[in-house]
């Protein structure tokens, strides 16, 4: 008997790390409901997620200093948030990037490139790459467009921003801006899901 | 007569010669990927810019060198086609002997997902396929220690 509850005991916590593992490792899809969170802006102050409650939504895009997609996206990052603040999508950027790996990427350097840009938004800081894994970021820049709804903040669109990142003129597609005004013209997003190469995200681990 | 020291001169001239990557289009990666055969294709997606791909390209160029015929090595890379003279430059300076196709696709979501459905886009990538089997083991981030070896040794022993 003391066995038996000793195996069950064990099963139990065997369970319970697979559980916790599946947990830790899942990333959201379209139509989740993303957690808060919360974390340090380059002007030193916390922000969450749900400071953003009274938005339409927000557009959540992992991004960096140091990738050349990042650098060659810039700009549009920055018009995007012009173009959508107002409307009710203002952008928010997260750093995952280990300063270790990336010594470019480093809170200090963060600071320095959204002084010299200028940025109105948010630029976070993901120190413990939680965010980013539990989004299931996998390169920068990444985008994931949120909906506010009564339940939270809903994924509508994961991926990239348009289909040419070497040139923006040349773009034919501009999927986060369609995607947004889909959102805000309560009309079905065409394409939920894009990909792009991009950096590797810097895990530290 | 002439023939023996017309071979010597090719084979030399091969040897001094740097390689150049060639151009392609997707339809080239999607041939490679698809190619009937009995062998072990090992593809990689790179980029210069990208510092941990520069970092794991002598794996790569290890294993091309030891001239296995079962195994191809094919580098796949990702500058845009403007900077072909700066992905030459570095396959000269690093004295790469490894097949390197520069993929000129810009529009990337039309043909990531037909290299691999898990791909995200993130490099580097690295695809490693038994053309036999039709088995493949796929990585969107560098490689670890015998990684590359340990994807091979169970593709070939499946």
């Amino acid at each position: 008997m003391v066995t038996l509850m000793k195996y069950t005991k064990r099963t139990f916590l065997l369970l319970w790390l697979v559980f916790l593992f599946a947990w830790k490792t899942s990333s959201y899809d379209i139509g989740d409901i993303v957690a808060d969170f919360t974390l340090k802006n380059v002007d030193g102050k916390m922000i969450s997620l749900y400071d953003y409650k009274s938005a339409q939504g927000v557009i959540v895009i992992f991004d960096c200093n140091t990738c050349p997609y990042s650098r060659i996206y810039n700009d549009r990052i920055i018009n995007l948030h012009q173009k959508f603040v107002l409307k009710g999508f203002p952008v928010i950027t997260i750093n995952p990037n280990s300063p270790t790996l990336s010594p470019g990427d480093s809170f200090d350097e963060m600071v320095a490139r959204a002084n010299s840009k200028g940025y109105t938004f948010p630029y976070l800081v993901d120190e413990h790459q939680e965010v980013a894994r539990s989004f299931g970021a996998s390169n920068t820049p990444h985008v994931f467009v949120l909906k506010k709804e009564s339940q939270g903040f809903k994924v509508a669109y994961i991926g990239t921003i348009d289909n040419n990142s070497r040139d923006a003129s040349a773009v034919t597609k501009n999927y986060v801006e369609d995607a947004v005004n889909a959102l805000l013209e309560n009309r079905t997003i065409a394409m939920t899901r894009t990909k792009a190469i991009g950096c590797g995200i810097k895990w530290s681990n | 007569m002439l023939k023996p020291f017309f071979v010597v001169y090719i084979l030399a001239a091969q040897w001094a010669i740097a390689q150049e990557a060639a151009v392609v289009k997707f339809d080239r990666v999607h041939a490679l990927i698809e190619s009937q055969s009995d062998g072990i294709n090992v593809i990689n997606f790179w980029a210069t810019w990208c510092a941990p791909c520069v970092k794991e390209i002598p794996l790569f160029e290890a294993l091309n060198a030891k001239n296995d015929p079962t195994i191809k090595v094919t580098l796949i890379n990702l500058d845009f086609v403007e900077k072909l003279d700066k992905v030459n430059l570095f396959i000269s300076r690093k004295n790469m002997k490894s097949e390197v196709l520069l993929l000129d696709e810009i529009d990337y979501n039309s043909w990531i997902d037909k290299v691999d459905k898990r791909w995200g886009g993130a490099i580097p990538a690295t695809l490693v396929i038994n053309q036999k089997t039709g088995q493949r083991r796929f990585i969107d981030r560098p490689l670890g220690e015998g990684d590359l070896e340990k994807m091979i040794f169970e593709l070939r022993n499946q």
